[in-house]
C-alpha cells in the first residue's frame, strides 16, 4: 500500500550563499535530512523542543516553504517540484495552526473564512458553497449563528474548531497539526483533541501531529519521530518508543515531563543550550547533553539504525 | 457607530467635526446662493470695507465681491486639498502595500526610490514639478500629492510587512489565494484604518500647502478664485486695506484647524492602542477602595497571610471581578501552588499582593495582604517599594520582557542592590556574580556581561530568578516561571528552585496551570476557578482524592506519560465571564452533580485551615 505520505531527505538551509564581495554568508540548517513516511488513517507524532525545527518541517510539507533538497510524495504523487506553492498542496494536505485567533483574519466574518478554500481550491458555486460550510460547521461541533460573526468574538477552542474546520474545507487528505492544543487551557485541550480523533475516523484522515509535549503525543499516535537540532533522532511504533527508548534524547524528553506523583527529574543539574545553529558541532548535536557520551560521539554524526521493523534511532550507543 | 461615538465624546474633535461640516455644506451649496459673480470687477468701487453696503465682506483692488470669492475659493480649496489628499494616499499606499507585502529586492528598489524622494526639501520639490509641468491649479495639485506619497508609502510599508507575516496569511495561502487576492481580501482591510488616520492627520497640511503654491503664484491663475491666491494679491495692500488678507486668511485658518481637530479624533478612535488606554501611566500601586480592612487574625507563624482579597477592573461602567475573595497563608519555608486555568484570577491575586495590577483600570475592593503582620494594602509607595524586590520579590513567566534588553544582566542585578542597600559597586558586582553561580549558570563570570539577547529561554530565566534573590528575599512569588521553557529545561528550572528553596528556607507562591509541576515543587495547593479559591490543600491530599468536582474533571483532563493511546476526558464549556458570574457556585452549569441549591446563595470554603473546599456536595462524601 502506498503510504499518504513520503518525504526522503528533506533539508532547509536558511541565508548561506555569497556575499557581493564573494564571502560566504552563514548559513542555518534548520532541517537536515529528514525522511518519514506515514500510513494512510494513521497519525504520525512529532515531538521536539524549541530550535528542533519542527515547524520550518511543518511548512514544507504543506507546501509554504521552499524546500533546499529532497522530495516529498502524497498518496504516491511526487510533489518535490512544487514545493512553495501552498495552492498546489492545497487539497491534498493542509496546516492547523497553533494560535487559533492570530490564524483567522480579524476583519472577516467566519462564513467568508471558511469560503475561502472553497473558491480558490475547489471553485464551488455559492448554493455547494453553503451546504459545505453547514456540513462542515456540524462536523466540528460549532452552531450555524456563529458563521456571521468575527474571530474575536470567540474563545481559543471554539477558534481553533474554526481553524479545523478552515483546514478541512477542502477535503484534504492530510492534516499536519502545529501544537494544536498548547495554546488551550487543558479542560478545552481534551475537547479539541477528542474532536480531532472523531474526524480522523469518520473522515479516514491521516495526521501528522507536532508537539513538545510527550503525554499529548502518547495519547494521540500511532507512531512517533522524535526531533533534535533538525534532525529524526528516532522514530518508531508509539508504543515502542515510550516503552523502550533508544535514544537518550528520548530518555532525558520521557524523564523530564513532570509528572503527578513522580520525583522531580534531576538528570541535568548544569544549565545546558543548543549548540550554536551557525556553528554546528561536527559531531552528534546531543552529546554536549548525553551521559553516554564518548569521543566517538563528538567527531561522526551517527547514523540512523534499525532496532525492529519500525524502531530506528541514530545513536553511536544506544540503550 | 462606536467609532462615531468615540469620536463624539471627544468634545474638540466633535467641535472640529461641526466647524468642517459648516464649511462644506456652504461650499456645496455657493453655486445656489444669491451671490453676485466672484470675477465681475467694478473699479468704481474697489477696497470697500467691510459691512459696507451691497459687499458684506468688502471688495478687492479690482473692486470684485470678497464675499463671492471667498465661498468659491474655500470650495475650490476644499475640492484641491481633498483631490491632493486622495491622490496621495492611494499612491502612497499601493507602493507601500506592494514593498512591505513582497519584501526582499522589490521593498529595497522601492523604499530606496521613495528615500530619494524623502531627501528634497519638499517645497523645493512642489516647485520643481510645477516648474516643469507649467503653473496651474491642476498641476499645483500634482506636485502637492507628490510631495506627499512618501509619508503614506512609509506609514503603509511598516503595517503591512508586520501584517504580512501573520498566520492568517498563510492561511489564505493555503487556502489556494493567490498574491493580489491576498492583498485585496486580507492586507487591504487591515491596513484600511491606518491609512484613514493618515489620511485625516494630513489632509489640513495638503489644504495648506496647495494655498501656499497658489499664494506664490502658481497655483490658481487669475481670475479664478483660491484661498492661496486672495491672500497672494491681498499681501500687496497689507498695510492699506488688511481686510483683503485678513478674510482668506481666517477661514484658511478655520478650514485646518477643524480639520486637524477631527483628524486628530479619527485617529484616537480608530488606534487600537490609544483607544485601550495605552497612553494613560498607570499608578505607582494599584488604587485600593476598601470598605473595611478584616481584623488581624492570629497567626504567629505565617509570613503571608492573604484575608478575603478582591480585586477588580473596572472598563466602562463594567465591573470585571477578577479576584472575588481569596483567603491564604504560607510559612517561611513553605510552598504553596496556585493552581488554575486562564482567567481563573491566579496572576491577578499575586500581583494584588504587592499593588502590582495596574490602576486604571485595576482597583483592590477588599481584603488584607499581610506580610510579617504589616497590611502591604495600606502602606505608602516608599514602604512598597522597600518591600518589593527586597523582603519579597516576584519571578515572571517571560524574562526576555522582564529584563531590560539594553543593560548587562550583571549591571541589571547590582542596580537592585543598591537600590536596597548601600554597597560599593564591585562588592555588588561579585555578589552578583555569586548568585548567577547559585543558579548554576556555567561561566557566570563571563556572562555577567552578557546581554539577555545573548542567552537562551532557560538560561534567561535562571537570570531572572538570580535578580529575585539578590537582596536575600523570604517570599518568591512565582508566576509561571516555568511555562515558557521546553521540558527539559523545565525540569532544570524546578530542580533549581527546589534546591533553593531549601537551602535558604524560602518562602514561595507558585502560581501554574500544570499539576505535575505542582506535584513536584509544592507543599500545599490552592485550586482557583474564577476568581475564588475552591480547594486547598496538602498538595497529595488534593491530587489523590480531590474533592471539588472542578479539581477531580480538570486532573481527569490532563494527560499522563505512560498511558497510551487513548481518548481523553474534557470538561464541556467553558468558564463563566467574570463580569457575568452567576449566583451561587461558579462551576454549577459546568457541573453534572449541580443541584438546585448550588446555584444560589454563596457557598463558603469549608472545612479545617489545611484541608477546606467550596462545595455543597463533596467528592467522597456521602450523598
Amino acid at each position: 500500500m502506498t503510504p499518504a505520505l513520503e518525504v526522503r531527505n528533506l533539508r532547509k538551509t536558511f541565508g548561506g550563499g555569497r556575499s557581493l564581495t564573494g564571502k560566504p554568508l552563514p548559513a542555518v540548517h534548520a532541517v537536515r535530512d529528514v525522511s518519514l513516511s506515514v500510513r494512510t488513517g494513521e497519525t504520525l507524532g512529532i515531538v521536539g523542543e524549541s530550535g528542533c525545527g519542527k515547524s520550518t518541517l511543518a511548512r514544507m510539507l504543506v507546501g509554504l516553504l521552499k524546500q533546499t533538497e529532497g522530495e516529498i510524495a502524497i498518496e504516491g504523487k511526487n510533489l518535490s517540484d512544487q514545493m512553495g506553492d501552498p495552492a498546489a498542496f492545497g487539497r491534498l494536505i493542509q496546516y492547523v495552526f497553533q494560535d487559533p485567533i492570530s490564524s483567522l483574519n480579524p476583519r472577516k466574518t467566519i462564513r467568508e473564512i471558511l469560503e475561502a478554500p472553497l473558491i480558490h481550491l475547489l471553485g464551488m458555486d455559492e448554493s455547494s458553497r453553503k451546504a459545505r460550510i453547514a456540513e462542515l460547521f456540524e462536523a466540528v461541533n460549532l452552531r450555524r449563528e456563529f458563521l456571521s460573526r468575527y474571530p474575536h468574538e470567540f474563545s481559543g477552542g471554539q477558534a481553533q474548531r474554526i481553524g479545523i474546520a478552515r483546514a478541512l474545507a477542502a477535503a484534504p487528505r492530510i492534516l499536519v497539526l502545529d501544537e494544536p492544543v498548547s495554546a488551550l487551557d487543558v479542560s478545552v485541550q481534551a475537547q479539541v483533541l477528542n474532536l480531532l480523533a472523531d474526524l480522523r475516523q469518520a473522515m479516514d484522515l491521516t495526521y501528522l501531529f507536532i508537539s513538545h509535549d510527550l503525554a499529548v503525543v502518547e495519547a494521540v499516535s500511532d507512531s512517533v519521530a522524535v526531533l533534535y537540532f533538525g534532525r529524526v533522532v528516532e522514530v518508531g511504533r508509539a508504543e515502542a518508543i515510550f516503552t523502550t527508548p533508544r535514544h537518550p534524547y528520548t530518555d532525558l524528553l520521557a524523564g523530564s515531563a513532570p509528572i503527578v506523583g513522580r520525583d522531580l527529574g534531576r538528570t541535568e543539574s548544569q544549565a545546558v543550550e543548543l549548540p550554536d545553529p551557525l556553528r554546528p558541532p561536527p559531531g552528534c548535536a546531543f552529546a554536549a547533553r548525553c551521559p553516554k557520551v564518548t569521543a566517538l560521539c563528538r567527531d561522526k554524526v551517527p547514523a540512523m539504525e534499525a532496532f525492529s521493523e519500525h524502531h530506528e534511532a541514530a545513536c553511536h550507543h544506544p540503550n | 457607530m462606536t467609532t462615531l461615538k468615540l469620536i463624539a465624546r471627544n468634545h474638540l474633535a466633535a467641535f472640529g467635526g461641526i466647524v468642517l461640516l459648516l464649511v462644506v455644506l456652504v461650499a456645496l451649496l455657493v453655486p445656489f446662493l444669491p451671490i453676485v459673480d466672484p470675477d465681475l470687477t467694478d473699479p468704481a468701487n474697489r477696497l470697500k470695507r467691510p459691512f459696507s453696503e451691497g459687499a458684506l465682506l468688502g471688495t478687492d483692488h479690482l473692486g470684485r465681491d470678497l464675499l463671492a470669492r471667498l465661498l468659491w475659493g474655500t470650495q475650490l480649496s476644499l475640492v484641491v486639498g481633498a483631490a491632493a489628499a486622495v491622490i496621495a494616499a492611494v499612491i502612497g499606499s499601493a507602493i507601500g502595500i506592494v514593498a512591505g507585502y513582497f519584501g526582499g529586492r522589490t521593498d529595497s528598489l522601492i523604499m530606496r526610490g521613495i528615500d530619494m524622494l524623502m531627501a528634497f526639501p519638499y517645497i523645493l520639490l512642489a516647485l520643481a514639478i510645477v516648474a516643469v509641468l507649467g503653473p496651474g491649479l491642476l498641476n499645483a495639485l500634482y506636485a502637492v500629492a507628490i510631495v506627499n506619497i512618501p509619508f503614506f508609502a512609509r506609514n503603509i510599508r511598516g503595517v503591512t510587512v508586520s501584517l504580512a507575516h501573520r498566520e492568517f496569511v498563510d492561511a489564505a495561502r493555503l487556502s489556494g489565494m493567490n498574491d493580489w487576492q491576498i492583498i485585496r481580501s486580507e492586507i487591504l482591510p487591515n491596513v484600511l484604518p491606518v491609512i484613514v488616520i493618515a489620511m485625516s492627520t494630513t489632509i489640513g497640511w495638503m489644504i495648506l500647502e496647495t494655498a501656499g503654491l497658489s499664494f506664490l503664484g502658481l497655483g490658481s491663475q487669475p481670475p479664478q478664485a483660491d484661498l492661496g491666491s486672495m491672500l497672494g494679491e491681498g499681501r500687496k495692500l497689507l498695510i492699506t486695506a488688511p481686510h483683503a488678507s485678513i478674510v482668506p486668511g481666517v477661514m484658511i485658518f478655520i478650514i485646518v484647524m477643524s480639520v486637524n481637530l477631527l483628524g486628530d479624533g479619527i485617529r484616537d478612535a480608530l488606534d487600537p492602542r490609544l483607544r485601550s488606554g495605552a497612553l494613560s501611566r498607570p499608578a505607582a500601586a494599584t488604587r485600593v477602595e476598601r470598605a473595611e480592612t478584616p481584623a488581624k487574625t492570629e497567626d504567629a507563624e505565617a509570613l503571608l497571610k492573604v484575608d478575603g482579597l478582591r480585586t477588580e477592573f473596572r472598563l466602562g461602567n463594567r465591573a470585571y471581578r477578577a479576584v472575588g475573595g481569596v483567603d491564604f497563608a504560607v510559612r517561611a519555608g513553605e510552598c504553596l501552588g496556585i493552581i488554575g486555568e486562564s482567567g481563573s484570577g491566579k496572576s491577578v491575586t499575586a500581583l494584588s499582593l504587592l499593588g502590582l495590577v495596574a490602576s486604571p483600570p485595576g482597583m483592590i475592593t477588599g481584603g488584607a495582604v499581610r506580610i510579617d503582620g504589616a497590611d502591604t494594602l495600606s502602606m505608602n509607595g516608599e514602604a512598597l517599594r522597600r518591600l518589593r524586590g527586597g523582603k519579597v520579590a516576584y519571578v515572571f513567566q517571560d524574562p526576555l520582557a522582564t529584563l531590560h534588553p539594553l543593560y548587562r544582566i550583571g549591571d541589571q542585578m547590582v542596580e537592585a542592590i543598591r537600590c536596597h542597600r548601600p554597597m560599593a559597586k564591585q562588592a555588588a558586582w561579585d555578589h552578583a556574580v555569586s548568585l548567577l553561580e547559585q543558579v548554576r549558570i556555567p561561566n557566570a563570570a563571563f556572562r555577567a556581561k552578557a546581554y539577555p539577547h545573548e542567552l537562551s529561554g532557560g538560561m534567561r530565566q535562571r537570570v531572572g530568578i538570580a535578580l529575585a534573590l539578590v537582596n536575600d528575599p523570604e517570599l518568591l512569588i512565582l508566576d509561571e516561571p516555568t511555562t515558557a521553557l521546553d521540558v527539559t529545561v523545565q525540569a532544570q528550572v524546578l530542580a533549581l528552585l527546589d534546591d533553593l528553596r531549601r537551602e535558604r528556607n524560602l518562602a514561595m507562591v507558585f502560581i501554574t496551570h500544570d499539576f505535575g509541576v505542582v506535584s513536584q515543587l509544592c507543599d500545599r495547593v490552592a485550586v482557583m476557578y474564577a476568581g475564588r479559591i475552591v480547594e486547598t490543600g496538602p498538595t497529595e491530599a488534593v491530587l489523590e482524592s480531590p474533592s471539588h468536582p472542578y479539581t477531580k474533571r480538570l486532573i481527569a483532563c490532563v494527560p499522563e506519560l505512560g498511558g497510551g493511546r487513548r481518548a481523553l476526558s474534557a470538561i464541556p464549556g467553558l468558564p463563566p465571564p467574570v463580569d457575568d458570574l452567576p449566583a451561587g457556585c461558579a462551576f454549577a452549569p459546568r457541573c453534572d452533580k449541580a443541584s438546585e441549591q448550588c446555584r444560589k446563595g454563596d457557598i463558603p470554603l469549608e472545612g479545617s485551615e489545611a484541608r477546606a473546599v467550596r462545595c455543597l456536595q463533596p467528592e467522597g462524601a456521602a450523598a
